[in-house]
């Protein structure tokens, strides 16, 4: 019969515009709101997903998963006296890794001897150029730069970030990524262990084998 | 560790060993290319043509896949380089040609032999300033034609430029951040011909393009003379699938002549591949063909890895594979989608396409950090592990509901009358031709060829899988939707199985460096991306940047075809035509 297959055809969009309302009496039936929940959103997108699969943005968004990444921000660890420990170093490294080479770092020198220190007196990214690879936070060895969850950042003029803006707190870092923040703090812990025992271990051997030496130093904070 | 699965009858094997020893055949014209970390043969110039043929009528190497160029200014030569393979599977035949570095070098064209060299040649005399002699139509292909210079040689500088490579020194430890366009006024860097004044300059290319199609009058047998309609296409179509120009001449509603214009997405991403060090390149893969991140990725990879000669990870195979396949799924899923687009069946059938392909981002999300700009694979694994929560979605997928969402779409569409009727008996290529043009990919395997590089020249773990190789015999444009729906199911044969068999373990073979050691050589590794074979061809000088990377993209190499399967069709399956080749502008114009 012509036309069979355009009737079949026909047959799945008419399913699926009335799974759409099933679905949608099944949630009421059982008392629960498929639309603005967060179990709502995460039921429709997920392969059991039937009918509608939008979602309202603005007012309902999609859960992003840890690993999602945008514009990468700077960690520093808040202190009890309000001030501010930035982790960065400003080694250089995420500014060599950037494909798009749009971060740019101006090193801290010592006003006095005029040598380096690690700490970074500007941080620029020009987040228009920016490809959102997450090279820098992959490669960075101290944890410093990690990748943000804020997408909404349109603006009217260009993007370029500075320090103050790139800036955000760990507490922040461990709320967007919990996850990794826990793997990074059991690594950190971990490495703080082995430095002390080794120190231990070698202050006790060296005043084993000698007279009275003040013990080793405690380790200094990671060099550059 | 499962043995390699039995071939089917529509499987190919991979040809054994079988060398080829072309400087026994011309022992004066040819010799091994002897430079360490080279494979391959040196052809003399002036025998090209003859080397050729018999390469491909003696020794059956019959598709050529890459041709391209490399500039090696310090030795003051360029070369151009050939890749043939045979369509029975096996290992490829490299082959080249060296010149000395004058402007312009010329070689002889193999169009005659191979016509599917045609777009590639082109752009190697665009981009390199390689006059192939010989070529019928040798135009600029993806730079503007009024352009100065052949911007792949080493001493061309593009505007705004700053170093030869990356890392800018600009950036660090002194980065006091300007812009670009700041410092850099446009008149700088930029060379216009001389007397060249922008606002009064009127294209020469135009007229050139339409010399080269058909003439527009034709005397008929009655002494009455028509004229034909030209008609350009595109770059501004919505059936076109981005900035895509086709220029054709019309014979009432048959096609008479039809010329692709490319380049209006090209920002030389082979330039810019060369300024990268080689771990940078990865994320730049992402952008070629941005619906396949994953498999450009993959491309890139195994041709590294073959420089670096470095092992990868065995549950990262694994991944990768999984990866790939589901990239390829959702890809086909989109090519159904627009594809009804493209026939005038308006957002239904893609936005169903597109609910499944939301899932696998999803998936692509959780593990890679992004949906489609993945930038997952790292030389000798892949950047993170697929945590447990993530792989029982997977599982949900492709166990309950990709299958079933699949047949939905074959119900949905696959029986279809008006759309059976608009596709079937549309001729696309026939199988010779379709060898001939260098097609490869799904437009190759609807024409009647079983040619798939996951079973010909098998890369990653693909020889571990039991799968059969996606073929369909008539060649129509029903063919080419229904071997996407095939290669679907076969995909999700093989995530199966790699779901079940993926091991526990590490997901890098090497230390995460961000500056990795590659030694002086070449590599050409290919992959069977979803739009046909994918091509990396990276030259190292043992430098932390390539000396030369050139990508063979799928969809360009494809497009060298249409004019062959449009001239005879009507102008309205034209756009289901150009919608079988799938392609991506990103990955067309690089």
């Amino acid at each position: 019969m012509y036309g069979k297959g355009i009737l079949k055809g026909l047959g799945v969009t008419w399913k699926r515009f009335w799974d759409t309302y099933l679905e949608d009496i099944s949630w009421m039936v059982r008392g629960k709101k498929r639309y603005y929940t967060e179990e709502g959103v995460k039921h429709r997108a997920s392969k059991d997903q039937r009918g509608i699969f939008t979602v309202q943005y603005p007012d309902e968004k999609l859960i992003l998963p840890e690993e999602a990444r945008y514009i990468p921000f700077l960690v520093y660890n808040g202190q009890a006296d309000g001030k501010r420990e930035i982790l960065c170093t400003s080694c250089g490294i995420c500014a060599k890794v950037c494909p798009p080479q749009c971060i740019w770092i101006v090193r801290s020198n010592d006003p006095t001897t005029g040598r380096p220190i690690p700490e970074p007196t500007e941080f620029f990214i020009d987040a228009d150029i920016c490809m959102n690879c997450g090279f820098c936070a992959e490669y960075c060895p101290f944890d410093a730069i990690k990748m943000d969850h804020d997408f909404e950042i349109a603006s009217y003029s260009r993007n370029v970030y500075n320090m103050e803006k790139l800036l955000k707190s760990s507490e922040y870092y461990k709320s967007i990524r919990p996850l990794n923040y826990a793997r990074e703090e059991a690594a950190r812990k971990a490495e703080e262990e082995a430095k002390k025992a080794k120190a231990a271990a070698k202050a006790a051997t060296e005043a084993a084998a000698q007279s009275p030496t003040p013990p080793a130093e405690s380790p200094a904070a990671p060099a550059a | 560790m499962t043995a390699p699965a039995p071939a089917s009858t529509l499987t190919l094997r991979p040809a054994q060993g079988n060398a080829v020893d072309l400087v026994a055949r011309f022992p004066n014209i040819v010799s091994a290319d002897a430079r360490t970390g080279f494979s391959g043969f040196i052809v003399e110039k002036d025998s090209l043509v003859e080397v050729a043929t018999a390469i491909r009528n003696e020794f059956g190497f019959d598709l050529l896949t890459a041709v391209t160029g490399v500039d090696y200014l310090p030795e003051n030569k360029m070369e151009v380089v050939y890749h043939a393979y045979r369509i029975t599977g096996g290992p490829g035949l490299v082959f080249k040609v060296q010149v000395p570095r004058v402007d312009p070098v010329e070689v002889p064209s193999l169009i005659d032999l191979w016509p599917g060299v045609d777009l590639q040649e082109r752009e190697a005399w665009d981009l390199m300033g390689i006059k192939f002699t010989g070529h019928p139509d040798l135009r600029r292909i993806l730079m503007w034609e009024g352009f100065e210079g052949h911007p792949m040689r080493k001493d061309w500088k593009e505007g705004f430029y700053e170093e030869d490579t990356k890392p800018f020194k600009s950036r660090w430890p002194d980065g006091q951040f300007y812009m670009a366009e700041d410092k850099n006024p446009f008149k700088d860097n930029l060379t216009f011909p001389q007397n060249f004044d922008p606002e009064k300059w009127i294209p020469e290319g135009d007229a050139l393009l339409y010399g080269a199609l058909a003439r527009y009058t034709v005397k008929q047998a009655d002494g009455m003379s028509t004229d034909r309609i030209v008609i350009n296409m595109g770059p501004h179509h919505p059936s076109t699938h981005g900035v895509f120009r086709a220029v054709m001449t019309l014979d009432g509603e048959t096609i008479a002549g039809l010329k692709p214009v490319l380049g209006y997405l090209h920002r030389n991403h082979d330039k810019i591949g060369e300024r990268n060090t080689y771990l940078l390149n990865m994320p730049f893969t992402d952008r070629l063909d941005y619906f396949n991140s994953m498999t450009n990725n993959f491309g890139y990879a195994i041709t590294v890895e073959k420089l670096m000669n470095i092992p990868v990870a065995e549950r990262a195979e694994y991944i990768r594979i999984i990866v790939s396949e589901m990239t390829r799924v959702q890809n086909h899923l989109i090519f159904i989608g627009t594809l009804l687009n493209d026939l005038g069946a308006m957002y239904t059938p893609s936005l169903y396409a597109f609910e499944e392909r939301e899932l696998i981002l999803d998936i692509f999300e959780a593990i890679s950090g992004a949906r489609m700009m993945c930038n997952y694979f790292r030389f000798g694994g892949v950047v993170r592990d697929i945590p447990d929560d993530v792989m029982q979605k997977i599982k949900g997928l492709v166990h309950e509901r990709l299958p079933a969402k699949t047949d939905e779409m074959e119900r949905f569409l696959s029986e279809n009358e008006i759309l059976v009727s608009r596709m079937k008996g549309v001729k696309m290529i026939s199988a010779d031709d379709a060898i001939r043009y260098s097609v490869t990919g799904p437009v190759l395997r609807a024409a009647g060829v079983p040619y798939d590089i996951r079973r010909a020249d098998p890369y990653g773990i693909y020889d571990r899988f039991d799968f059969d190789v996606a073929v369909r015999h008539n060649g129509d444009l029903m063919d080419n939707y229904l071997i996407r729906i095939d290669e679907i199911r076969q995909s999700l044969r093989i995530l199966e199985q790699a779901i079940k068999q993926i091991p526990q373990g590490p997901i890098n073979s090497q230390k995460p460096v961000y500056q990795v050691r590659v030694p002086a050589g070449e590599a050409y590794g290919r992959i069977e991306s979803p739009k046909g074979e994918l091509g990396f061809y990276v030259v190292s000088n043992g430098k932390p940047n390539p000396w030369r990377y050139h990508v063979r993209p799928a969809s360009f190499v494809n497009l060298t075809a249409l004019e062959k399967i449009s001239v005879g069709n009507k102008i309205a399956d034209f756009v289901a035509i150009l919608a079988m080749f799938d392609i991506v502008m990103g990955e067309c114009d690089r």
